[in-house]
């Protein structure tokens, strides 16, 4: 998820829990822990295999990102009042919030732990069962409680009355959810890109220790110096393309290779990159 | 009303303070008003360079909290009289300096001065983001060298995300300032040649400040060199800086301290 508001959001992202975990870093986390190149069976098959770390067998965990959009409920002071406010709503549609994704963001209210501790156990009572909290303390988080969130995005209100008149108005006024998304500047060191939902083009280059994560393909028109991954949703059908290859990573579809594996004579030069079974093909283009 | 501009890095040690000095007194030699302001709290050093350690009464941070008037902890400079200096605490840490206190020391800076020079503490961490948070012009500060361009890259991210001008979606105007920079060892390849910074920065250049000797001698002296040696290679890129810095359009060259043999015997004379 972008850290950093500089990079343009996708508009549609807002209000989506969205995964953070990274779709290949599991692999490469068990690449880098190996205590010594010797005993690692895998480096020892790099070594042999010449050139792909991903060739590795499949036997590597893969994590796959997901977003949902969740219902952020927001408690306002005194939480008495607020409270009731939502019993008499739920009255009226009772069960709304059955099997539906919700997030509790107590960022705009100042709660106390106690408080806190307290709401949570009120929201149950109500079969209120909560997948994340927004804004709280990260010392109030505990082995009971729904994991902490933070960086979440707003969607505008949704329309929480079952009234099929509206819901046919609000389907027409929803505007299709954008499949790429353009950066017109360089991504600085640090920066991360995050667009689950199709490809990436950054105009500009990507700087050492910047990444860009994608659901589609990547496309950058400029030195690629950082890591691009593509296909992070999990399509194997997605490329990466630069127009000057210093990469630090290159992955696609949870499959990795690092600048080590990359043929040194294509440094510098621009490339396409594509997933070719479970090997990670670069090849100069042009 | 005055320009507020942050000297700033991400890494330790590239010449921060130094620059900060050496433009400000620059700047102030060419008759403008400045204030040069230490944000490295607990660790500060622009005092020393400016020669002005033993005349520190009152500090950022005094200010901070309402101890002390803006005026009484200002200190001007001995030799431009258009300069001057609001040091740092060496008592305290980052945490003393607060959002809102950093906001009213700069607003009433602003006004009064001409340029209202930030000193960033190295990292990107309280202290380095509070001085870049006002600012409306950064100078990044960079050595040819591969840590310091990352780590200069990293900072113009955060340049362009959490200063008070991007935030309302206005460009923060940044220039690179290039220093410790030797045209032999570049054209070796032992360092980044300036092609490289820029090429991977893409910002544009302030100027080149050539390695020099002369740089310590001035900041071990206490003077901004830009005072105590005006003609020493250093010096004039500064001045040039400056002079870009003011919106001059100045052809970028990297001076050198390269001197005929008349030349040297007159100036050793003339010392």
């Amino acid at each position: 998820m972008t850290t950093e508001p500089s990079q343009r959001q996708p508009a549609d992202r807002s209000g989506a829990v969205t995964d953070d975990a990274v779709p290949s870093r599991p692999p490469l986390r068990a690449a880098d822990a190996s205590p010594s190149p010797g005993d690692d069976p895998l480096r020892k098959r790099m070594a042999r295999g010449g050139a792909t770390a991903a060739a590795q067998p499949r036997t590597s965990f893969r994590f796959r990102g997901r977003s949902f959009l969740a219902f952020a409920l927001t408690p306002e002071l005194p939480l008495a009042d607020w409270l009731s406010e939502l019993d008499r709503w739920l009255r009226q549609s009772r069960g709304f919030f059955v099997g539906r994704p919700v997030v509790l963001d107590i960022s705009g209210a100042k709660l106390t732990k106690y408080d806190f501790a307290g709401l949570i156990a009120e929201l149950e009572t109500r079969g209120i069962r909560l997948m994340g909290i927004e804004g709280a303390d990260p010392s109030w988080g505990g082995p009971g409680l729904p994991p902490l969130l933070e960086g979440g995005r707003t969607f505008g209100a949704i329309d929480a009355v079952d009234s099929p008149a509206r819901n046919a108005g609000a389907a027409k006024a929803r505007k299709p959810e954008p499949t790429s998304l353009l950066i017109d500047a360089p991504v600085r060191s640090g920066q991360t890109v995050f667009f689950p939902n199709g490809d990436v083009t950054v105009v500009g280059s990507v700087a050492s220790g910047a990444e860009i994560v994608a659901g589609g393909s990547i496309h950058i028109y400029g030195a690629l110096r950082g890591r691009a991954m593509a296909g992070a949703a999990g399509n194997p059908r997605a490329r990466i393309f630069c127009s000057r290859i210093q990469a630090e990573l290159l992955a696609i579809d949870g499959l990795y290779k690092t600048a080590d594996d990359i043929e040194p004579d294509l440094r510098g030069r621009p490339i396409q990159a594509w997933l070719d079974g479970n090997t990670i093909r670069v090849v100069a283009l042009g | 009303m005055g320009k507020v501009v942050v000297v700033t890095s991400g890494k330790g040690g590239v010449g921060k303070t130094t620059s900060t000095a050496a433009l400000g007194a620059a700047l102030a030699r060419s008759g403008q008003k400045v204030v040069v302001i230490d944000f490295d709290v607990g660790l500060r050093n622009l005092d020393l360079v400016m020669g002005a350690e033993r005349r520190v009464v009152f500090d950022f941070v005094n200010v901070i909290q309402g101890a002390a008037k803006l005026p009484q902890a200002l200190i001007r400079d001995k030799r431009v009289e258009t300069l001057f200096l609001l040091p740092a605490s060496q008592t305290r840490d980052k945490d003393a300096l607060t959002e809102e206190g950093v906001a009213r020391v700069i607003r009433e800076l602003r006004p009064k001065f001409d340029w209202v020079m930030c000193d960033s503490p190295a990292g990107i961490e309280r202290g380095a983001t509070l001085a870049m948070r006002h600012a409306d012009t950064a100078i990044v500060v960079t050595n040819p060298e591969v840590s310091s361009v990352r780590d200069s890259d990293r900072i113009i991210g955060l340049l362009d995300a959490k200063t008070e001008k991007a935030e309302k979606g206005e460009r923060i105007d940044k220039h690179l300032l290039l220093t410790r920079y030797d045209a032999g060892r570049a054209a070796r390849g032992e360092m980044l040649t300036v092609e490289d910074v820029l090429e991977i920065l893409s910002t544009p250049l302030l100027g080149i400040i050539p390695e020099s000797e002369e740089v310590l001698r001035a900041s071990n002296f206490g003077s901004p060199i830009t005072i105590s040696n005006p003609s020493s290679a250093p010096a004039r890129a500064y001045a040039d800086a400056a002079r870009r810095l003011r919106g001059e359009a100045v052809e970028m060259s990297i001076p050198t301290d390269k001197r005929g043999i008349l030349n040297k015997l007159f100036g050793r004379r003339a010392a």
